[in-house]
């Protein structure tokens, strides 16, 4: 997989395009979007058009248009008409978006935190099968069955070219299918205001071929241990009260699983492309970069601490 | 009238040299390259801990502010600010400064001397 394809494709995205379609769920979305726009700007010139009669019209034209035939058409019988048809349309439509059942769909379980996210990939029993956070990979050709689920406040998951938006609320699990037709990265974005860095609070979908998504999968093996003096300073620094690197020691739920950081597109939640510069700008100071996220920022690193500690998680894929 | 004309031109002249300096190009760099430099000073992240000029996020509080960079005598307080140096160094700066915290970034040739050459034009307003 070209790596560096993928980073150059990541920050160029921004901010996702909302009106390119990449699957068969956000393909309906963007069709009663243009619908409903194009719609209302008829009826609106309808009715300026209304307007300008009642006010400049002739007076056969203004009695034409106060008159009891043209309320009940265009008072009552249009308007009647053409949202109970929208309704209809826009109901049947959003419907063959929810997952029947029978699909063979991929199951995530996708939980909002201020101001990132949890992914649990799920097998088939719905059971945990592993676990990752801020980046969710995905075959194509194949719909993905998304457990959207918040640990505080409400949070909307939106990837514009795969899907609409679905709320995702605490003490509830909202469903929402997405698929992508090609390979590539799909950027989303927090779209529900959850506080402080909200604005900072996106996500990254990376849709490969079959093939490449096995081959993925393979690859989501424990770190192997073999740290180093990164690992020494992960742990003797405090980071592993907070995140779990699996295979080692750390195994703290406060904050993103680390376990796979290295290979991530991003860091700090979609915001900032992947790199040992990056990765060492938010280890000290996060806080200048998402001003108010739950991570400290750390002062008490020298130059080569810093480096190391950089160096061990961009190594851990 | 001609001897007027002769000292105007004269003093002109003066005025005007005073005034523009002999130009003393810092570098052959082009326009275009200074424009690649700050693009992929920003697609590579450098803006995580470094404010930068143009910028409005994010502004990374690590290392210095790089506005005015093109009028530091020094990199880091160790290197002569020169293309080539700069170029290496913003590469890999553990190489020139070993005790940095900045780490070697990969990135191609092209983007380093970009990046020099972006760095070098800026200068305090
Ligand atoms: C108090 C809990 C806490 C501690 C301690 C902590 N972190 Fe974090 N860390 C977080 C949280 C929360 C986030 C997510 C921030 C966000 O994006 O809003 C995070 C994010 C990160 C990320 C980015 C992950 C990603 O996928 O983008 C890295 C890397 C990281 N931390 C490394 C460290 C290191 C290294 C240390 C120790 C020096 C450390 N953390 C200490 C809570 C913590
Ligand atoms: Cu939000």
């Amino acid at each position: 997989m070209s790596n560096r394809f993928l980073l150059a494709s990541t920050s160029a995205g921004w901010p996702p395009p909302v009106l390119d379609p990449g699957g068969p769920y956000a393909e309906p979305v963007t069709l009663l979007a243009w619908a409903l726009l194009i719609g209302g700007a008829v009826v609106l010139a309808i009715v300026v058009a209304a307007l300008g009669t009642a006010l400049f019209g002739s007076k056969r034209l203004k009695a034409k248009l106060g008159g009891e035939r043209a309320i009940w058409l265009g008072g009552f019988l249009f308007p009647a008409v053409v949202l109970t048809g929208l309704l209809i349309w826009g109901l049947s439509l959003t419907s063959s978006l929810s997952p029947q059942p029978g699909t063979d769909a991929m199951r995530v379980r996708i939980i909002g935190e201020m101001w990132w996210w949890r992914v649990h990939y799920l097998d088939a029993r719905g059971q945990e099968a592993l676990r990752d956070a801020n980046e969710l990979h995905i075959p194509v050709g194949r719909p993905v069955l998304l457990e959207l689920e918040s640990a505080d406040v409400i949070h909307s998951f939106w990837i514009p070219r795969l899907a609409g938006k679905m709320d995702m609320i605490p003490g509830r699990t909202n469903k929402l299918l997405i698929e992508a037709d090609r390979p590539g990265v799909y950027k989303g974005q927090c779209a529900e205001y959850c506080g402080g860095p909200h604005a900072l609070m996106g996500f990254v979908v990376v849709a490969h071929s079959a093939k490449d998504f096995e081959r993925w999968r393979a690859a989501r093996r424990p770190a192997d241990g073999g740290g180093g003096p990164g690992l020494d300073l992960f742990l003797a620094s405090g980071c592993a009260a907070c995140h779990t690197i699996r295979g080692t020691a750390a195994n703290g739920l406060a904050g993103p699983d680390l376990t796979h950081v290295g290979s991530r597109q991003t860091l700090g939640a979609g915001i900032l492309p992947n790199n040992p510069g990056t990765m060492a700008g938010w280890i000290a100071d996060s806080q200048a970069i998402k001003p108010g996220n739950r991570m400290p920022a750390y002062h008490q690193f020298s130059g080569r601490e810093l480096r190391a500690l950089a160096a061990y998680l961009r190594g851990l894929e | 009238m001609a001897r007027e004309e002769v000292m105007i031109a004269a003093v002109g002249t003066l005025l005007l040299g005073a005034c523009h300096p002999a130009e003393i190009a810092p570098h052959d760099a082009g326009a275009a390259a200074i424009a690649r430099g700050r693009d992929a000073a920003r697609r590579l992240g450098c803006g995580a801990c470094h404010a930068m000029p143009d910028s409005a996020w994010p502004k990374g509080r690590v290392g210095p502010a790089l506005d005015g960079f093109g009028d530091r005598a020094m990199i880091a307080g160790q290197l002569p600010n020169d293309p080539v140096r700069l170029a290496a160094f913003v590469r890999d700066a553990p190489a020139l400064v070993p005790g940095t915290a900045m780490p070697a970034i990969p990135m191609r040739d092209e983007d380093a001397r970009d990046i020099a050459a972006w760095l070098q034009s800026l200068h305090e307003q």
